[in-house]
């Protein structure tokens, strides 16, 4: 019977492999006025989402000139083609993980008609004993631009595995 | 008050909102507190615009068989929208988010009223921006705080 203390690692060879390397670029469809509205209207249900996101006529008297989306809007939601999706809820010691969470810098704002594209790579790890058992936590890094080629947002996201 | 009645309201929080100039930030200031109260008509609506179909998030078997007990809860990634709808809340549509960060340190419960905290820890000039650095954390209705991060905010 297989137990935690058993696995020597999580790190695998796969992982060695594509440290550090970039994944192909992924290109999102035109962010549309609608996809903007929908996200803010959900993101602040029940209540009524700020104007910027929805009101055209407010939105051209700040400083943004126009309707932006909110900050963390995902242009990539609803692709024709995806991977197949990994559940969550395993209970086999080293198949299990979470999201430990993330941090974002952000540079230009999302505007309706953008065109964002996309490039990830698998930062590095660290591996330690935790309550969890062996545990080990990988950081990922996204990196977004728009379709002028200026930097939209880097997000440094963690993987606890375990 | 009946269930419609907007969760703000019921609390007597204002969601006006608010630009805050730079020059009258001071470190101790706290944010605006922004909630909501979280079920599947919160998480439903987040998942459908972001496409995240989760079991854990939509399902209590699925929720249960990932060890919480209580059944399926919420996506980090809302909170991460909470937080990033109070900073707007409070600095207004002329504010910038420069970064934003957190950590998911306990799970966010159906019907957990969720509550957007900061405080201003620095002010500082930095490449050119007028930059606010905020400690954040999203508290349940226990005081808990489920989601410690942090922010930096550039006011006008």
């Amino acid at each position: 019977m297989t137990t935690e203390q058993e696995i020597p690692t999580l790190v695998s060879p796969e992982m060695e492999e594509s440290r550090g390397v970039w994944g192909e670029d992924r290109v999102s469809y035109p962010v549309s006025p609608a996809d903007i509205r929908k996200w803010a209207i959900a993101s602040y249900w029940p209540e009524k989402p700020p104007r910027i996101f929805w009101d055209e006529d407010y939105a051209k008297t700040t400083t943004w000139g126009g309707i932006i989306a909110p900050t963390d809007f995902n242009p990539f939601a609803w692709p024709i083609d995806r991977p197949p999706r990994v559940e969550g809820g395993s209970r086999q010691p080293g198949t299990r993980s979470m999201n430990g969470g993330q941090v974002e810098t952000f540079g230009a704002v999302m505007r309706p008609g953008d065109v964002i594209t996309a490039r990830s790579r698998l930062k590095g790890w660290n591996e330690r004993e935790t309550k969890l058992g062996l545990t080990m936590f990988s950081e990922t890094e996204t990196e977004w631009r728009n379709q002028n080629g200026k930097h939209v947002k880097t997000r440094i996201s963690t993987g606890i595995h375990y | 008050m009946s269930v419609d009645t907007p969760l703000d309201v019921r609390l007597g929080v204002t969601t006006m909102a608010v630009n805050v100039d730079f020059d009258a930030v001071q470190v101790g200031d706290e944010i605006t507190a922004w909630s909501r109260e979280t079920d599947f008509m919160s998480w439903n609506r987040y998942a459908a615009v972001n496409d995240e179909f989760v079991y854990i998030h939509m399902d209590d078997e699925a929720g249960r068989a990932a060890l919480n007990e209580q059944g399926a809860f919420g996506m980090g990634n809302l909170r991460y929208t909470y937080m990033l709808n109070a900073l707007r809340e409070w600095a207004g549509d002329e504010a910038v988010v420069r970064e934003c960060g957190l950590q998911f340190r306990a799970i966010n419960q159906k019907n957990d009223v969720l509550t957007v905290t900061g405080k201003v820890t620095e002010k500082k000039v930095e490449e050119g921006e007028q930059r606010v650095y905020l400690e954040m954390n999203v508290v349940n209705q226990d005081g808990v705080g489920t989601t410690p991060g942090h922010a930096v905010v550039v006011l006008p």
